[in-house]
């Protein structure tokens, strides 16, 4: 109640002075902008930011929140979105899936937002997705996922599995020979999906062979029978995609067990562990694994090392930046450029304005926006190093196009 | 299966796989010698106990950050100093959770169950205001990391050999301290008959205090060592709790020796099927096998015959 006192008496007062002064006619009156009657006045406009900061999921997200707000913050300091001010709400999905409905509901229909940046785990998204479609909202997801989703109410600015995997597999078979591969997994979705799609890549395409493929309960920590059983097999690669609290104990076990992971042998290459856990790991522990992932903090062009410094000089100098931190950051802006480029904050519009929509300023270098509502990235395999920092060691010549429905994979 | 294995690299794995074993049976023994303790003595759920571990787990992360500060040369000694300094810290915790809390629900036991859980919900939040809520990285002393190669396929890690130790040693002395010290005789007076152990003159409130108390302190030591094999974060001690009640109710709540008997059957029987199967099957199967036996068995592999 509050807040719509507030801001009609702030409309009336913008009016008042708009009519007094002859503002520019840049900036147009809220009415045309925003005609479903979301949180838009003539100076400000409310988005919404859903992740968890309490519970398991904390570790994780944590990183998305700090980037999405410095994002707003930067956006703001260049004036705005159509001359508004980005205003943010934010909720705490509490790591609880029903949790994330409930708010998005909150967020959607309470305080009519804009666009709403949020969600990691799958399991969240899919959670508050039916809200997303019943209430018609705008959902920028970070996290790189399994893929087999394209919502109307959604830009998934992570990669889908297909860009993520095919590029490092393809990767270790031909600069690195790999011939047997060794596929590792948390149990759940994400990880079942991406050895899905890595085995069929490694059998059907590079015709080679998958000695083994195995889960563990999320949150497990003990991993000496798996380090063994790689001992036996000998694969070339082994593909990891373990999450978590599991990942620490993983490394810590492999490096006990004797096995120097600088010497390649077998390689290990992994799809899950970001900057943001080698900070749990330790990178003395994990030095000589390879990731396969779009963005790392290393990244040496001109746009990365501005954000890069953004960020430390925002959020403290220790901290580091991975991935899905990085997509994240993505949010905001594509947001922006397809509101300005429809000219208006109505959801349909800026959903129809999207498709097509470029970032040149990326850090991830340059992105688009696939009218199947994922990015066009590149993908790039980072050396993991002693400090926690990747060196970027390869990057694909060419934008990946995003396939969520990878014919042949499923 | 086994086929395409030459009989040396067999031996060898089964030498691996059976050190696996020991390793995780170590760990489960450890992690739930405390927790036999307050729940086995002295019939406290305590969901807790995770935290109370992660608090040890801060503690050494503290400690060796002091150390790489201020006291470079030591450094290869932290190990030690942060173990000490948890068991005090959860000791101390553990001491005052008792007199705050515990205490006035030793009527009502199934509330320790909530009481607790809402203590390990605080506790964790405290964390994550504290140290933040991502994971810290606790940098280890270069000779507890690595290996010690016994063949070209044997590496024996040098943690696990250390936790083992440790597990040794606290079982030992809490083994002395409950069956040999007058301390642990008042201790299962008080667990058989609160009001008798009284009237003869036990201080049980004390009893009660100083067991709990140590259960903690045990559990703060364990968390301490287990940042050598796994994660230090708010959230952490959760990947404990289930394992670590599943060891004291198979072993008999009330039976030390039971629980160490349980850790063996659980760690042998998982790290052999996390051999043959998935990490997933093994779990799946090693819970339902429990599941079997406490149907067959509700008080336990372990039972001490008390007149109640």
């Amino acid at each position: 109640m509050l807040s719509k006192t507030l801001s009609s008496k702030l409309k009336k007062t913008a009016l008042a002075l708009s009519a007094g002064l002859f503002l520019t006619p840049t900036i147009s009156h809220a009415d045309a902008v925003n005609t479903t009657g979301l949180a838009v006045t003539d100076d400000t406009v409310t988005v919404g930011i859903l992740h968890s900061v309490t519970g398991t999921m904390a570790i994780s997200e944590t990183g998305s929140v700090q980037a999405e707000k410095l994002a707003i913050e930067q956006i703001n300091a260049m004036g705005g979105v159509l001359g508004r001010k980005i205003e943010y709400i934010q909720e705490d999905g509490a790591s609880d899936w029903p949790t994330f409905a409930e708010k998005s509901k909150k967020l959607l229909v309470n305080d009519k937002v804009a666009a709403v940046f949020g969600c990691w785990t799958s399991a969240s998204r899919k959670a508050a997705l039916p809200v997303f479609e019943q209430y018609n909202g705008m959902l920028y997801y970070p996290t790189f996922y399994e893929g087999l989703e394209q919502s109307p109410n959604v830009i998934y600015t992570g990669q889908e599995a297909t860009q993520q995997i095919l590029e490092g597999l393809d990767w270790a078979a031909q600069t690195k020979g790999a011939k047997k591969y060794y596929l590792l997994g948390s149990d759940y979705i994400w990880p079942r999906t991406s050895n899905k799609i890595a085995r069929k890549h490694i059998e059907n395409v590079l015709k080679q062979k998958v000695v083994g493929e195995e889960y563990y309960p999320l949150g497990h920590t003990q991993f000496n029978s798996v380090i063994n059983k790689i001992k036996l097999k000998k694969p070339d690669v082994v593909f990891i995609s373990v999450v978590g609290g599991s990942n620490v104990a993983f490394y810590k076990q492999l490096k006990a067990a004797g096995i120097d992971m600088t010497k390649e042998k077998p390689l290990f290459l992994t799809i899950s562990v970001t900057e943001d856990e080698i900070l749990g790991i330790g990178g003395e522990n994990i030095e000589g694994i390879y990731a396969s992932m779009k963005y790392f903090q290393s990244l040496p062009n001109e746009n990365n090392k501005k954000f890069v410094e953004a960020f430390k000089a925002k959020w403290g100098k220790d901290i580091v930046i991975g991935d899905v931190t990085q997509a994240a950051y993505l949010g905001p802006w594509l947001w922006k450029a397809a509101v300005e480029k429809a000219g208006s904050f109505d959801v349909d519009k800026v959903r129809e304005a999207s498709p097509g929509i470029e970032l040149t300023t990326a850090p991830e270098g340059y992105v688009k926006i696939h009218k199947n509502h994922h990015l066009w990235s590149k993908t790039r395999i980072g050396l993991a190093q002693p400090d926690g920092q990747y060196k970027v060691v390869y990057e694909s010549d060419e934008l990946i196009e995003p396939d969520p429905f990878p014919e042949g994979y499923q | 299966m086994f086929a395409e294995y030459t009989a040396s690299e067999l031996t060898s794995i089964f030498a691996m796989q059976g050190f696996a074993g020991l390793i995780l049976f170590s760990v489960f023994v450890l992690m739930a010698l405390g927790l036999a303790i307050i729940f086995g003595q002295m019939g406290v759920i305590n969901m807790a106990h995770g935290e109370f571990m992660i608090l040890g787990a801060y503690i050494t992360y503290l400690t060796s950050n002091v150390f790489s500060e201020y006291a470079q040369p030591l450094f290869g000694g932290y190990f030690f100093v942060a173990m000490l300094l948890a068991f005090i810290a959860t000791f101390a915790l553990g001491a005052l959770v008792e007199w705050a809390m515990i205490r006035h629900l030793y009527k009502r036991p199934l509330d320790t169950l909530l009481a607790t859980w809402g203590l390990s919900l605080i506790l964790q939040q405290l964390y994550r205001t504290v140290f933040g809520p991502r994971e810290v990285g606790v940098t280890l002393p270069d000779w507890l990391m690595g290996s010690y190669p016994l063949s070209d396929m044997i590496e024996i890690p040098i943690n696990g050999i250390f936790v083992m130790c440790i597990t040794l040693v606290i079982s030992v002395g809490v083994y002395l301290w409950m069956y040999r010290s007058r301390w642990g005789g008042q201790v299962r007076a008080v667990v058989q008959n609160r009001e008798m152990a009284g009237a003869v003159g036990i201080n049980t409130e004390k009893v009660d205090r100083i067991t709990f108390a140590l259960g903690c302190g045990i559990a703060g030591v364990a968390g301490s060592a287990f940042t050598m094999v796994g994660s230090t974060g708010p959230t952490s001690g959760q990947l404990y709790i289930v394992d670590t009640f599943l060891v004291v109710v198979f072993g008999g709540a009330s039976s030390l020796l039971g629980t160490i008997a349980s850790a063996f059957t659980i760690s042998q029987a998982q790290s052999t099927m996390e051999f043959f199967l998935s990490g997933s099957m093994a779990k799946v199967l090693t819970l339902l096998v429990v599941v079997g036996i406490l149907m067959l068995r509700p008080q336990g592999l372990f039972a001490l015959k008390i007149r109640h």
